[in-house]
C-alpha cells in the first residue's frame, strides 16, 4: 500500500500504548536495567524507555525464541503420540519501540526460514507480530545501517514508522495494512500530517562501505589472513549471534521428561568450535578464523547471493556486546 | 608504559618470546586484546583502567599457543589467573614471560611463578562490602525466594556462553555442558536449562576463581553472576581455610584430605 | 500427507533388525501411517533424519533402493547419544523419520553407461542404494562394478548381500580389508581401497564412477580414478558434514555458499572442486 503520513502527539503514544494494552496484547519495548536496555515484555507505558540507540539484546525473539517447541509427545510401549506445537495459538505481540534496523532484520530472517521449507511456527508467529519502529535521532561509533542498504528513518519491515519531530510530536508514516487497520482503530489520536520534514530530524549515519562492493570484494577472499588476524581475540562465545537481529542458526534438542516430553529449537551459534564437529572427530571449521570468516561469508557474501538481501542490518550489536571487542565494521572496512 | 612498551619490544626482539599479549585500542572508547608479535606492534600497547579483560583467558587457547611463547601483560586480576592456571598444570616456568602491571600501573618483572605468589600474598581477595551485604540479603532469604530470585535474574541468559568463554579458568576443550552421553545439563535455554548451567559453571569454579569479574564482564545480558562465585569464595574461604590461588595447596574440590572434618567423606 | 511442521516426523516402525557388523545395524523400516506410505518417494542418494523421540535425531542416507517399495532402509554406526538410543530399540519399536532431504545421484543420466561403485566402511549404505536402483533395472546400463573395502573383514557390511554380488554374474566385486584386517579363510584382496581400484578398476571408456569413504580414502582415491582417465564429471561422491535440519535453516552443513543438505548430499567432482575445502 502506499504510505499514509499522520502526526500523533507525545500523550497520544501513551493512549495507543494503553489502547493495545486494553486489546490483549502482549508488548515488547526498550525497558532499562541498570546502565543497559533491553526488549521485554511491558504492561505499563511508564517502563518504556526512550533513551537508548538500540536495546542490548534484539526483537527477534519474538519470531525466533530462543527455545521454541517443535512438538511434543507421549510415549508408551506400543505407541508414540506427536502432539504438534504448530497447532498452538501463539500470542498477539507488538514490538514497540523497536529501531528501522530491528525492522529491516524481519526481511532476512523471513527469507531463511521460508527459503524452499517454510516453518510455519516461524509464519505463525511473525503474522502476529505488529511493528511499530522509532527512526533514530542519534547513533554511535557501531551503527552502520546505511552501509547496508538501511537508514536511521528506513520503513522497511515495519508496520508504522514513528519520527521524532524538534516539537517533541510525532510523524507517524504507516506502511502497511495491518498498521492502517490500528490508525483506523485510533482515529481520534492522528492528526494530518506535518509540515516538517523526516530527514532533518533523523540521525547522520557515516555510510563506510557499500554492501554491494563488499559482496563483490568476498567473493574471492576465502583464503586471505585477515580472518585470522580480526578474530585473534575471539573467545568463540556466541554473544554476537544471539544479540544479533539476523542470525538464526540453530540446534535441535529433545527433552524427556518421563514417558513425555519436547523437541525444541534452540538458538546456536557458528563461533562456537564444536558447531560444525563430526561424529569421527573431524572438523571442517577447525579455527576460530574459519568460523569468523564463516560468519561474515555467510552474512555479505552467501545470503544477499541467494535472495538479495544481505545478513546484515548494521546495527553493531554484535560489536557492542563482544566480550573481546571484536567490531564487525572493523573487519569488513578492512576487507 | 613506556618501559612496558620497551621491555615487551626487546623480548620480541631477542626472540625470547613470540608474542605479547597486550592491551591496545579498541573501539569507540574501549580497550582490546592485542597480539603483538614485532617490536613495532608494541608501540601500540597501552594500559589504563578500561583495561579489563581478562588477558589470561588467551594462554590456553590453541590459536594463541600456536604462535608461540608469549609474554602476557598481567595486572592484578591476571596475576592471579596465571598462578591458578599454574597450580592446575596448565603453564610453568617456561611458557611464558609474565609482565606484571602493578595497581599504580608500574612494570613488575618476575623472575618465576613463584616470585608471583610471593607478590599476591600481599594482595589477597577480598570480597568488597556492598556484595558481602547483598550475599547476605540472599542467603537470608527463604529458599522458595531465593530460588524465585535466581530464577528472575538468570531469566535473560541465552546461554551464549560469554561467561565461560572469558573465563580463564574454563579451558576444558569439551566442557560439561556439551557432554551428552549422559545429559548432564539441559542445552536449552529455559529457567530449568539456566539454573543448571549457571549452578554448574559456579561449582565448577569452586575453590578456582580468582574473583577477576571477567564472566560479569562478558556478559551481554548484565547477568550479575559475580554473586554466585563471590558467594562461592567465601563460603570456600569459611569452609576451607584462607583462600587465594596457591602453588602448594591442592585444589580445594579436588582434592581428598584423610583427615578431613566431615565423616562421609571419610 | 506430510505434516506441514517441517520438525513433526514419520512414524516408523523398526520390521527388521540386521546386525552388520560390530556396532553396526540396519533397520527396516515401515510408515505406521498407510497413507503417508503411499505418498512417499525419494531418490538414490537422499538421506534423512533418524530420531528417537525424547533423545534427538542423526542424519544418516536412505541405504535402501527406491525401487523397493513399501520399506526403507538404513544402517548406521553407533557412535553418539542418539545412535546409540536406536542401537538398543527392538523390532517392532517406533521411531522418528524426516525427510527425503537432498538431491539425487543423476541416474537418468547415467543410462548406458558402465558404473564403478568404490566405497569403504561403513560408506557403503549410499551406495547400496545405488547399487539395489541399478540391479534393479539392470537393462538400463552396461557392465557394473564394485570396489568395496573395511579395516577388517569384520567391518565389512552387508555380508549377505556382498555373497549374492559376488555370485551375479552381471556384476563384478572386489572385496578388500586393509593389511592386516584379513582372516585366514579371507578370499579377497589384501590392500588400501585406491591401491587395490588401480589394479582392479574397468575402462573409464563411457564409465561413471561413484566414490563414497572416509575423507582419507576420498583424497586418495580422486587422484587414482583422474590417473585411470576418469574425467571429473564422470566422478561422483556425497558429503556428509554435520547437519541438524536437513532443510537449509540451521547453519551448520554449509560447505562456502553450498548447503550440503539441500545442494548435496551428492556431488559431482568437477563441483566439489569448485566449493572450498571446508568439508
Amino acid at each position: 500500500m502506499q504510505t499514509e503520513n499522520h502526526l500523533i502527539r507525545k500523550p497520544s503514544l501513551e493512549k495507543l500504548f494503553n489502547y493495545l494494552i486494553g486489546n490483549g496484547k502482549t508488548i515488547y519495548a526498550p525497558k532499562a536495567k541498570g546502565k543497559l536496555v533491553f526488549f521485554d515484555n511491558v504492561t505499563d507505558f511508564g517502563e518504556v524507555t526512550e533513551d537508548y540507540i538500540v536495546t542490548t539484546n534484539s526483537a527477534k525473539s519474538v519470531v525466533f525464541p530462543r527455545t521454541e517447541k517443535v512438538f511434543s509427545y507421549k510415549k508408551s510401549k506400543e505407541s508414540t503420540e506427536i502432539i504438534d506445537a504448530a497447532d498452538n495459538t501463539y500470542p498477539d505481540v507488538v514490538l514497540w519501540g523497536s529501531r528501522p534496523c530491528d525492522a529491516a532484520a524481519f526481511i532476512p530472517l523471513n527469507n531463511t526460514f521460508n527459503e524452499d521449507y517454510p516453518d510455519i511456527i516461524f509464519n505463525k508467529r511473525s503474522q502476529k507480530v505488529l511493528v511499530l519502529s522509532f527512526s533514530c535521532s542519534y547513533s554511535d561509533d557501531y551503527c552502520f545501517c546505511t552501509s547496508v542498504n538501511g537508514g536511521p528513518g528506513n520503513t522497511t519491515g515495519s508496520d508504522i514508522l514513528f519520527t521524532r519531530l524538534s516539537t517533541g510530536d510525532y510523524l507517524a508514516e504507516v506502511i502497511t495494512e495491518k498498521g492502517k487497520l490500528l490508525v483506523t482503530e485510533n482515529n481520534s489520536l492522528f492528526e494530518p500530517k506535518p509540515e516538517e520534514s523526516k530527514e532533518q530530524n533523523l540521525a547522520l549515519i557515516k555510510a563506510y562501505f557499500n554492501q554491494e562492493e563488499i559482496q563483490t570484494k568476498l567473493q574471492n577472499l576465502f583464503e586471505n589472513p585477515v580472518w585470522d588476524e580480526k578474530s585473534r581475540a575471539c573467545l568463540g562465545c556466541g554473544s554476537c549471534a544471539y544479540v544479533c537481529p539476523v542470525c538464526s542458526c540453530f540446534d535441535i534438542q529433545d527433552e524427556a521428561h518421563g514417558h513425555k516430553g519436547t523437541r525444541l529449537r534452540c538458538w546456536d551459534s557458528c563461533g562456537f568450535g564444536l558447531f560444525t564437529l563430526h561424529t569421527s572427530g573431524h572438523n571442517p571449521r577447525e579455527t576460530q578464523g574459519a568460523r569468523w570468516r564463516q560468519r561474515i561469508l555467510h552474512k555479505f557474501l552467501y545470503m544477499p547471493n541467494k535472495t538479495k538481501v544481505a545478513g546484515c542490518v548494521g546495527c553493531g550489536r554484535c560489536s557492542r556486546s563482544c566480550p573481546a571487542d571484536i567490531n564487525i565494521l572493523d573487519t569488513v572496512t578492512s576487507l | 608504559m613506556k618501559e612496558l612498551i620497551q621491555k615487551a619490544a626487546s623480548l620480541l626482539e631477542t626472540n625470547v618470546v613470540q608474542v605479547v599479549i597486550g592491551y591496545g585500542k579498541g573501539s569507540a572508547d574501549r580497550t582490546r586484546a592485542i597480539f603483538s608479535t614485532t617490536a613495532a606492534d608494541c608501540e601500540q600497547l597501552i594500559f589504563d583502567s578500561r583495561c579489563i579483560q581478562n588477558l589470561a583467558v588467551y594462554l590456553t587457547k590453541a590459536e594463541i599457543k600456536k604462535m608461540g611463547k608469549p609474554a602476557i601483560v598481567a595486572p592484578l586480576p591476571v596475576l592471579r589467573s596465571i598462578l591458578q592456571l599454574a597450580a592446575e598444570n596448565q603453564i610453568t616456568d617456561d611458557s611464558l614471560v609474565v609482565l606484571g602491571v602493578s595497581p599504580e600501573s608500574e612494570l613488575i618483572e618476575f623472575e618465576s611463578l613463584a616470585a608471583i605468589e610471593t607478590y599476591l600474598a600481599t594482595k589477597q581477595i577480598a570480597i568488597e562490602e556492598k556484595y558481602q551485604t547483598t550475599i547476605k540479603a540472599i542467603k537470608a532469604m527463604p529458599v522458595s525466594e531465593r530460588f524465585a530470585y535466581w530464577v528472575k535474574e538468570l531469566e535473560p541468559c541465552f546461554k551464549c556462553y560469554a561467561c565461560r568463554a572469558a573465563c580463564p579458568l574454563c579451558y576444558c576443550t569439551r566442557c560439561t555442558v556439551e557432554n551428552n552421553q549422559p545429559q548432564w545439563i539441559s542445552v536449552a535455554s529455559h529457567s530449568l536449562g539456566n539454573l543448571e548451567w549457571h549452578i554448574m559453571r559456579a561449582m565448577h569454579l569452586a575453590g578456582r576463581c580468582t574473583d577477576c569479574e571477567a564472566c560479569y564482564n562478558a556478559c551481554p545480558m548484565g547477568i550479575p553472576i559475580y554473586l554466585l562465585t563471590k558467594s562461592m569464595l567465601q563460603d570456600v574461604s569459611e569452609n576451607f581455610g584462607t583462600y587465594g590461588p596457591s602453588l602448594h595447596r591442592d585444589n580445594t574440590l579436588s582434592s581428598f584430605n584423610p583427615d578431613d572434618k566431615e565423616s562421609f567423606i571419610r | 500427507m506430510s505434516n506441514p511442521n517441517i520438525y513433526i516426523p514419520y512414524l516408523m516402525r523398526i520390521e527388521k533388525i540386521t546386525l552388520e557388523a560390530p556396532g553396526v545395524k540396519t533397520f527396516r523400516l515401515k510408515f505406521e501411517n498407510e497413507q503417508e506410505a503411499d505418498e512417499f518417494t525419494f531418490k538414490a542418494g537422499q538421506f534423512g533424519e533418524y530420531s528417537i523421540v525424547g533423545v534427538g535425531e542423526s542424519t544418516f542416507c536412505i541405504a535402501s533402493s527406491p525401487t523397493r517399495k513399501g520399506y526403507i532402509e538404513c544402517t548406521f554406526r553407533q557412535t553418539g547419544k542418539v545412535t546409540n538410543a536406536l542401537a538398543s530399540a527392538e523390532e517392532g519399536d517406533v521411531i522418528g523419520f524426516r525427510g527425503p532431504y537432498g538431491n539425487t545421484f543423476p541416474m537418468d543420466e547415467w543410462k548406458g553407461k558402465n558404473l564403478l561403485f568404490i566405497a569403504g566402511g561403513i560408506a557403503l549404505p549410499p551406495m547400496r542404494c545405488v547399487i539395489w536402483n541399478a540391479l534393479d533395472l539392470r537393462e538400463n546400463f552396461k557392465d557394473i562394478t564394485i570396489v568395496y573395502g573395511a579395516r577388517t573383514v569384520a567391518d565389512l557390511v552387508y555380508k549377505d548381500e556382498l555373497a549374492e554380488w559376488r555370485t551375479r554374474s552381471d556384476v563384478r566385486l572386489v572385496t578388500t580389508v586393509d593389511p592386516g584386517g584379513e582372516t585366514p579363510d579371507w578370499k579377497g584382496e589384501v590392500g588400501f581401497v585406491p591401491s587395490v581400484l588401480e589394479k582392479a578398476a574397468p575402462s573409464s571408456e563411457n564409465t561413471i564412477a561413484i566414490v563414497c569413504g572416509p575423507p582419507i580414502m576420498i583424497k586418495f582415491t580422486f587422484p587414482v580414478l583422474e590417473k585411470l582417465g576418469f574425467k571429473e564429471e564422470n566422478i561422483y561422491t556425497t558429503l556428509e558434514n554435520r547437519m541438524k535440519c536437513g532443510f537449509g535453516k540451521c547453519g551448520r552443513c554449509n560447505v562456502g555458499e553450498v548447503y550440503v543438505c539441500k545442494d548435496g548430499p551428492v556431488f559431482s567432482y568437477e563441483a566439489l572442486k569448485l566449493l572450498p575445502a571446508e568439508y
